[in-house]
């Protein structure tokens, strides 16, 4: 082989490689639709399950409740997640307790979710006695999101100026002032968007839903934080894995569309969004 | 009481801190719940090769071959991981057209955002006829096909990281390698990949915690056999797998249950110690690069 034909091989191979990503992605969706398109209908997302007629079931349930996941772990981890990374972008100096907070978040973000549904079993659902319900499962998926929002916020908060900082606090504008009206305003949107991405994420969560609150089947909707709930991810585990119903894996498969639908539609407006923002701003910021 | 900017700093503290609490309270637990465990077991039975908890004879507690189903899926995973991400990074890093990256450096992060249970589904359905009629197997519940949608799992984390390291070799290095005349495979092979080792390994390591740590989509095609594996295509039946099956039938507070949590105290004690270590070489090498 010539030089310039095997330099051509090589390069092509590295092309391909990172094609293969979007093939994964196209082929993903592709075989959940051969596979679970057919179940696909209106019946199907805005029924109740039924658990004899699985033709007649609908994932109403899972999705009311994946989505009361996602409202109540955005409530409690971005606040909690938003306030951390502004103490350690705005106040922290580099001391030992920054480096310790830093070290913990970069740990966090490696623990294995199953583990999480451990920390979630053994601290909500028994210490405090929440039980397997709503309320345990937002809190320890919280714990799970927090250092995914606190590296998003972090990254957020540096990209506003320092000479923003410096301008504020020159004319008198104390700290809080200047992280109030210069800092927050100008970093929020980036923040946000970090934020959804990660509850985006968490709601696809299956391990740690297992120990501490889905379930398969209820009848109508959970009624307050203390019930149990169903859920997209773990409906698609169970239909997956352990329904006798010889069509189980086409509604599994639907199921999934439905998941894979919500968390993409939200991935897919922020991509778009930073597209947006980054066109806007090139040479702005760097 | 009027609020102080002192307060509004202790405020603010109070949150970082918090963060440091969560993975002290995930230690903490785990460890009260699995030195309960060896009230009952010892530690030369944890550290057995047969998993058998409820045997009405005489239950047995050793994860070896849990652990060695964990390792032959990951090792499988990284086999095919490592070199595809490598190349992904290298490509976005330094051939790809501004367009071309635009479309898929996306991608790449939208398969980090795929749930784990959608790629076990379709690994169910797809690859594990595949893998069962290529092999000639009556199922394709195996480690190879864990293996596989491992990789696809952990593919982003080790093609993110690589991409940032391929971009952080300084340009000069690159300019120097084509100014001597050397073709662009030439400068990638002999410049950028030498000069990235040490970030490279970091990728890996990465990639290897967040193997080790996957659970619902190795559970769903991994077979869970308890017998010790010894191929890639034996059923196998991951530590993670394994306390996602049986949590949810032991009675709270056995030593059953408090060996679930031993095993993740080993699985957090793994996927930890591949993280820091990941963490200091990365660091090493990027202020290496930037000096």
């Amino acid at each position: 082989m010539s030089d310039t034909l095997s330099e051509k091989a090589y390069l092509t191979l590295v092309a391909l490689s990172a094609v293969s990503a979007l093939g994964i992605l196209l082929a993903v969706i592709l075989f959940l639709f051969a596979f679970g398109g057919s179940a696909l209908s209106a019946d199907f997302i805005f029924n109740n399950w039924n658990h004899q007629h699985i033709e007649q079931a609908g994932v109403l349930q899972a999705i009311v409740g994946t989505l009361a996941l996602a409202v109540g772990v955005f409530a409690v981890s971005v606040p909690i997640g938003v306030a951390s990374a502004i103490y350690l972008t705005e106040y922290a100096r580099s001391t030992w307790s920054v480096r310790l907070i830093r070290l913990a978040i970069r740990n966090l973000a490696g623990v294995p979710s199953i583990v999480y549904g451990l920390f979630g079993l053994a601290l909500f659902v028994q210490l405090l006695a929440l039980g397997t319900s709503l309320l345990a499962a937002i809190l320890t998926l919280s714990a799970m999101t927090l250092p995914w929002i606190i590296s998003a916020g972090e990254e957020s908060l540096k990209t506003v100026p320092l000479a923003y900082r410096q301008g504020a606090l020159a004319l008198g504008a104390t700290p809080w002032q200047t992280i109030r009206h210069i800092v927050l305003p100008q970093s929020l949107s980036g923040m946000m968007t970090g934020a959804i991405l990660g509850v985006s994420r968490a709601i696809g969560e299956t391990a740690p839903l297992i120990l501490v609150g889905a379930t398969f089947f209820m009848n109508g909707l959970p009624t307050g934080p203390l019930d149990k709930f169903m859920a997209l991810p773990y409906h698609t585990f169970i239909l997956a894995t352990q329904h006798a119903d010889p069509h189980a894996k086409s509604y599994a498969a639907a199921t999934a569309i439905v998941l894979i639908g919500l968390v993409l539609m939200v991935n897919g407006v922020i991509f778009y969004y930073r597209y947006k923002i980054r066109k806007k701003t090139l040479g702005e910021i760097r | 009481m009027k609020i102080s900017e002192k307060h509004i700093r202790i405020f603010f503290q109070a949150n970082g801190i918090l963060s440091v609490l969560v993975l002290a309270g995930i230690f903490g637990f785990l460890l009260i719940n699995a030195i309960g465990a060896f009230q009952t077991i010892t530690l030369g039975e944890f550290f057995g090769t047969t998993w058998n908890p409820t045997s009405y004879v005489q239950p047995q507690w050793g994860i070896l071959g849990l652990l060695v189903g964990t390792l032959l899926v990951v090792a499988a995973a990284l086999l095919i991981a490592v070199p595809l991400g490598l190349f992904t990074g290298l490509y976005l890093s330094n051939l790809a057209s501004p367009r071309v990256r635009e479309v898929l450096k996306p991608a790449v992060e939208l398969i980090a955002s795929i749930p784990s249970v959608v790629l076990g589904l379709v690994a169910l359905l797809v690859l594990s006829p595949l893998v069962a009629s290529l092999f000639g197997l009556t199922n394709g519940l195996n480690a190879l096909t864990a293996a596989l949608i491992v990789a696809v799992m952990v593919l982003p984390t080790i093609a993110s990281l690589s991409e940032d390291v391929f971009s952080a070799v300084p340009d000069a290095y690159r300019q120097g390698g084509l100014a001597l005349g050397a073709t662009r495979w030439q400068v990638l092979r002999r410049v950028i990949l030498p000069s990235s080792l040490s970030g490279i390994f970091a990728a890996t390591m990465l990639g290897l915690g967040r193997a080790v740590g996957e659970t619902i989509a190795v559970l769903m095609v991994a077979g869970n056999a308890l017998a010790f594996p010894h191929g890639l295509l034996d059923p196998v039946r991951p530590l993670t797998a394994n306390i996602a099956i049986e949590i949810k039938e032991v009675v709270t507070g056995s030593t059953h249950y408090q060996a679930l949590f031993a095993m993740g105290l080993v699985l957090f004690i793994i996927t930890m110690a591949f993280n820091v270590l990941a963490e200091l070489v990365l660091q090493r090498h990027m202020k290496r690069l930037g000096a």
